[in-house]
């Protein structure tokens, strides 16, 4: 076993973990927003809102990502000839999908609240954002973090489907080298990558679960 | 003074009429026991009296506020927000389930509203809320988190919490349903006090005894109407109505079982 070579795809791959990481916080910065927007929506009473958002969300449930991605970078190119980076397609994919997921755990979260909690606070005289940010959304933060967490570990993953784009993130790299060399290794240190990125990951959450256990 | 001017008060849902021709006053200072079967529409009249229920007929005067200012096709007009809002901090609500905030300290529950609402100082509001967790003797409480109180003591605290907007009639709905039984005591206690320091009250319960004994007036309920209503030792020990009567004749054959030396 070459323990340099190893070494060194180690160190190559820095700059894929890089470009994983970049699509990983940027669609984390833009998808739990617009999930929180989302799931507004997708409760609203006036059916003009929660119906076409509905169909958003079950379409991006329903459909591969993997699609979605394609999709995104290639329609405006075939329907419209428009071609444009490939980078900003899998970001544009990742938000819209991710949204999507992130507004139907968001949903059930605030579902979920009691509408004793509402009246409680009407009861006192709360107005409505002072009701939903004191006293909903803490609950609701508490409610849907194990569900999150899963979500976001199964980004870490998913950001290797950008590959398909020739973003030249980690899977792609180790994708490569493995093609090149004909050795399985490249593919096993992209594995480790993942798996201790994930590790750490789940470890925060539990801390952070941990931290808001001082109430039931 | 009128504290509380119910007339001719109705409420449907769907095409259910759960409350039918309703008319009440409550005085400064009068303890009213709202008793009567499940599904009698006690509940549904706090519910409306709060806010909570769309009233679909019928007019509300709350401390001199009216609630509802006229009549529409579905329903009746009400006030608009401001009114509403002022109105709500009349009122005192006590609910059967606590609805404390699970979130929130005791010591937040109980300022969080004062704080917010009232935008009174923080050390005020904490001063203020400590004082009233020593009326209801859960002085040592203030940093615990509700669930780590027995029903009794939360209950305790959701006093507490209505007590802090200071509002000038409380309503109390079933406040020791969800209590067992040895816990409905400590509450009753509180609410008897209250009763002497000459706040006026509304509470739905099926407590008889505590109608009997701290009820200034107590109104009987079923089937959406009100029935009869009046003193306590009248309603209860001598009540005008058969169904009233009977009513009544379940709670002294199931204590006359439950405490045969009686």
């Amino acid at each position: 076993m070459d323990w340099q070579q190893i070494g060194n795809w180690f160190v190559m791959f820095l700059s894929g973990c890089g470009v994983a990481l970049e699509i990983f916080v940027i669609t984390l910065v833009c998808a739990i927003p617009l999930g929180v927007l989302l799931s507004f929506g997708r409760r609203s009473k006036y059916k003009v809102i929660s119906w076409p958002v509905s169909l958003y969300i079950s379409i991006m449930r329903g459909t591969p990502l993997l699609l979605q991605l394609l999709f995104v970078y290639f329609a405006p190119r075939y329907l419209f000839g428009l071609n444009y980076d490939r980078f900003l397609a899998a970001l544009i994919a990742f938000v819209l999908n991710y949204a999507a997921y992130f507004a139907e755990i968001f949903r059930g979260g605030i579902d979920s609240m009691e509408k004793g909690q509402y009246e409680a606070a009407a009861a006192l005289g709360m107005s409505k954002p002072q009701t939903f940010f004191r006293i909903i959304l803490p609950q609701v933060v508490k409610r849907v973090i194990p569900a999150t967490a899963n979500e976001v570990i199964t980004l870490v993953k998913d950001t290797s489907l950008a590959y398909a784009l020739s973003v030249e993130e980690l899977f792609f790299m180790a994708n490569r080298q493995t093609s090149a060399n004909g050795v399985i290794t490249p593919l096993i240190i992209a594995g480790v990558y993942y798996y201790f990125f994930n590790l750490l990951l789940s470890i925060l959450f539990r801390f952070i679960e941990k931290k808001l256990n001082y109430y039931k | 003074m009128v504290m509380l001017k119910v007339e001719h008060l109705s409420k449907k849902f769907k095409d259910t009429e759960v409350l039918k021709d309703i008319s009440l006053e409550v005085a400064q200072g009068e303890v009213v026991a709202v008793i009567g079967p499940s599904g009698s529409g006690k509940s549904t009249l706090l519910r409306c009296l709060n806010q909570f229920e769309q009233i679909t007929g019928g007019k509300v005067n709350i401390c001199g506020d009216d609630m509802i200012v006229g009549q529409g096709k579905n329903g009746v007009i009400y006030a608009p927000k401001p009114v509403l809002k002022k109105i709500r901090l009349h009122v005192g609500m006590v609910f059967q389930n606590f609805n404390l905030f699970p979130h929130l300290s005791v010591l937040k529950n109980i300022t969080e509203a004062p704080i917010r609402v009232l935008k009174k100082p923080k050390e005020q509001a904490q001063q203020e809320a400590r004082a009233l967790l020593k009326k209801v003797g859960l002085e040592s409480k203030e940093n615990a988190y509700p669930c780590e109180l027995s029903g009794g003591q939360q209950q305790r605290v959701s006093i507490a919490r209505a007590l802090a907007l200071n509002p000038k009639i409380l309503f109390f709905d079933e406040p020791t349903s969800a209590l067992d039984p040895e816990l409905t005591g400590e509450i009753l206690k509180i609410i008897q006090e209250l009763a002497k320091e000459g706040r006026t009250m509304v509470v739905v319960t099926h407590e008889m005894s505590f109608a009997r004994d701290v009820a200034d007036r107590v109104i009987f309920m079923d089937g959406g109407y009100i029935v009869e209503e009046g003193r306590p030792e009248d309603v209860i020990n001598h009540p005008q109505k058969e169904r009233t009567r009977a009513f009544l004749e379940r709670f002294t054959s199931l204590r006359s079982m439950a405490e045969p030396q009686d």
